[in-house]
């Protein structure tokens, strides 16, 4: 299959057609700015050189280690069940819907995920799901950004660090001012949250558990941004929200999430889910599509995509976003499993994650030298624990014994080069978590 | 429908000025052409807009569509019904479907007469 379908002759023609008389006449409405100065890109390569570096890529890659890394992306147990539901061939061929005419079986599920999504978290509207939990993320900044027409963005440095780059990537060239708000040794500073809230902000940024693994209250942050006629936005872990108090309860304005956690695979990064919803008066600010539920001229229940005047098939460049593609398929497996644990199955695995890093984190921090990040602050399944060694030092003892202890906090945040960020699931059973101890303890 | 005591823009909004306040709104023919109106997203009081600038949207079954504000000058009241009941706007687009009133601190020039607008309208049919 050839990459580049059109011939020169082609594309003579289709410019003809359009009236202009060149491909940089096409594009000329983009500002020099905005232009690439160049493409950094290596000499070619032979196919036999490129077949050897991805290989070399390819085996880097490890399935077979015991891991406790979170960061975002958490290895909860897929039941088998998820897998055949999702292979069906009425499910597994459908690309987004975007046609009017997708099957009423599609609809009905973008519908039903929509609606367990927005009890999970205690909120009044969802959307079929966008890319993954960074990209949820930024739309969720511009949403915040179109609502309140301005153009200031307060964002929490307890907020994952990848999300932030998203961020920061995305806006780039938006002319937005994103303002970070350093963290307090792995607690999310409220104090100075709030004061750099102000009539500017167009949003305030936070996330719970934050990255260290922290749990967290915003109730009293968002009561202070609403003040200011400010959204506030928190970014959540799905499967914690059965435990913790929701962003609903909160009074967030927005909250989304990165979906992997709700039974989709780790498969070496994606492809994952990102979770939108919001409060009912934001939701015409919301991207991508919306699936609602409806009768036709029968009485009979019809599901429909609505909302879709604002999108980039009508809107064109005035578009609400150019995301155009719902995650479907994920989107399914996060309501399969939704539906397969149930409310009290999800609590259960909840706790299990819980107790299982608790248990860790009492093992981790009663090793002399060796004590957690924030020691007084509530956690979950996730904590931050700091050796009197470098983290990573510890990170390659152990992975060469085949023990992924944790993710080395120094990679993001300078200061934290000793910090390990440690992740539990209900996979992890007591004797791998001894094994760990042990082995980190040597390692000192 | 263009009624003669009023004034209109190229976009389709009409002004009628009174004592230096505009009552603003869309045209019959701007409703005519979005379809049933379901939505509209209309400034806060106190925004202050200069001619021409956007001043909010309004959302059909089939299109969503800007607002510009054909005068420039502080927005003092808006029509809250219209959250409620958007379908107002098809209804009677020049009376209850009126949408925002501005002091008015500068009058453009390039402001439509009836006559002027009635063959814009014509043109876009």
């Amino acid at each position: 299959m050839p990459y580049i379908p059109h011939t020169p002759e082609e594309v003579r023609e289709m410019l003809d057609v359009v009236g202009v008389a060149s491909i940089d006449e096409l594009f000329a409405e983009i500002p020099d700015e905005l232009r690439p100065s160049g493409l950094d890109l290596p000499a070619g390569m032979t196919e036999m050189a490129v077949r050897s570096a991805m290989e070399g890529l390819a085996s880097k890659n490890r399935t077979d280690m015991s891991s406790f890394l979170g960061g975002g992306f958490y290895d909860h147990y897929v039941p088998s069940a998820s897998d055949m539901l999702i292979s069906r061939g009425e499910f597994a061929t459908a690309y987004t819907p975007y046609q009017p005419e997708a099957s009423q079986g599609t609809l009905q599920a973008i519908f039903e995920y929509q609606t367990a999504v927005t009890r999970l978290f205690d909120m009044d509207c969802s959307n079929a799901g966008v890319y993954d939990g960074g990209t949820a993320l930024y739309e969720a900044v511009m949403m915040a950004v179109r609502h309140t027409r301005r153009k200031t963005v307060v964002v929490s440095e307890a907020v994952n660090p990848i999300y932030r780059i998203v961020l920061s990537t995305y806006t780039k060239n938006l002319r937005l001012t994103l303002v970070t708000v350093p963290h307090a040794m792995g607690a999310d500073d409220m104090a100075a949250l709030a004061r750099a809230v102000n009539a500017e902000t167009a949003a305030v940024v936070v996330q719970n558990p934050n990255f260290f693994g922290v749990i967290q209250d915003f109730t009293a942050l968002f009561t202070a941004a609403r003040d200011q006629d400010a959204v506030s936005i928190i970014s959540c872990y799905p499967v914690l929200q059965t435990v913790l108090k929701t962003p609903g309860a909160m009074g967030a304005d927005i909250a989304t999430a990165e979906g992997q956690s709700l039974g989709l695979p780790l498969s070496f990064g994606g492809p994952f889910l990102g979770i939108m919803t919001c409060r009912k008066d934001l939701v015409r600010q919301m991207p991508g599509r919306i699936a609602g539920r409806t009768r036709d001229a029968a009485g009979r229940t019809g599901y429909v995509l609505t909302l879709q005047a604002r999108e980039q098939h009508i809107r064109r460049q005035k578009a609400t976003s150019n995301i155009c593609s719902n995650q479907a398929l994920c989107a399914l497996r996060a309501l399969v499993n939704l539906c397969l644990a149930g409310e009290e199955g999800l609590i259960r695995q909840a706790a299990l994650s819980i107790e299982n890093a608790h248990y860790a984190a009492m093992r981790l921090s009663s090793i002399p030298g060796v004590r957690l990040l924030t020691p007084d602050a509530p956690y979950g399944n996730e904590f931050s624990v700091l050796f009197p060694i470098n983290g990573k030092k510890v990170a390659r003892a152990l992975m060469d014994q085949g023990i992924v202890p944790g993710f080395p906090l120094g990679r993001y945040y300078p200061g934290l080069e000793n910090a390990l960020l440690v992740c539990c699931t209900e996979k992890h059973g007591r004797e791998e978590v001894d094994r760990l101890a042990r082995r980190v303890e040597k390692a000192l | 429908m263009i009624p003669k005591d009023l004034l209109y823009s190229k976009t389709h909004e009409w002004a009628k000025i009174e004592g230096g306040i505009a009552t603003v709104g869309i045209t019959d023919f701007a409703q005519e052409q979005l379809g049933d109106i379901t939505y509209v997203d209309l400034p806060k009081v106190g925004t202050v807009f200069e001619a021409g600038q956007e001043m909010g949207s309004v959302e059909s079954v089939k299109a969503a569509s800007e607002l510009y504000c054909p005068v420039s000058g502080e927005v003092v009241e808006i029509n809250q019904e219209l959250d409620a009941a958007p379908e107002k706007i098809n209804a009677d687009p020049f009376g209850e479907g009126w949408m925002i009133k501005v002091k008015v601190t500068d009058e453009p020039d390039d402001l439509l007469s009836p006559e002027e607008y009635a063959e814009i309208a014509q043109a876009e049919h």
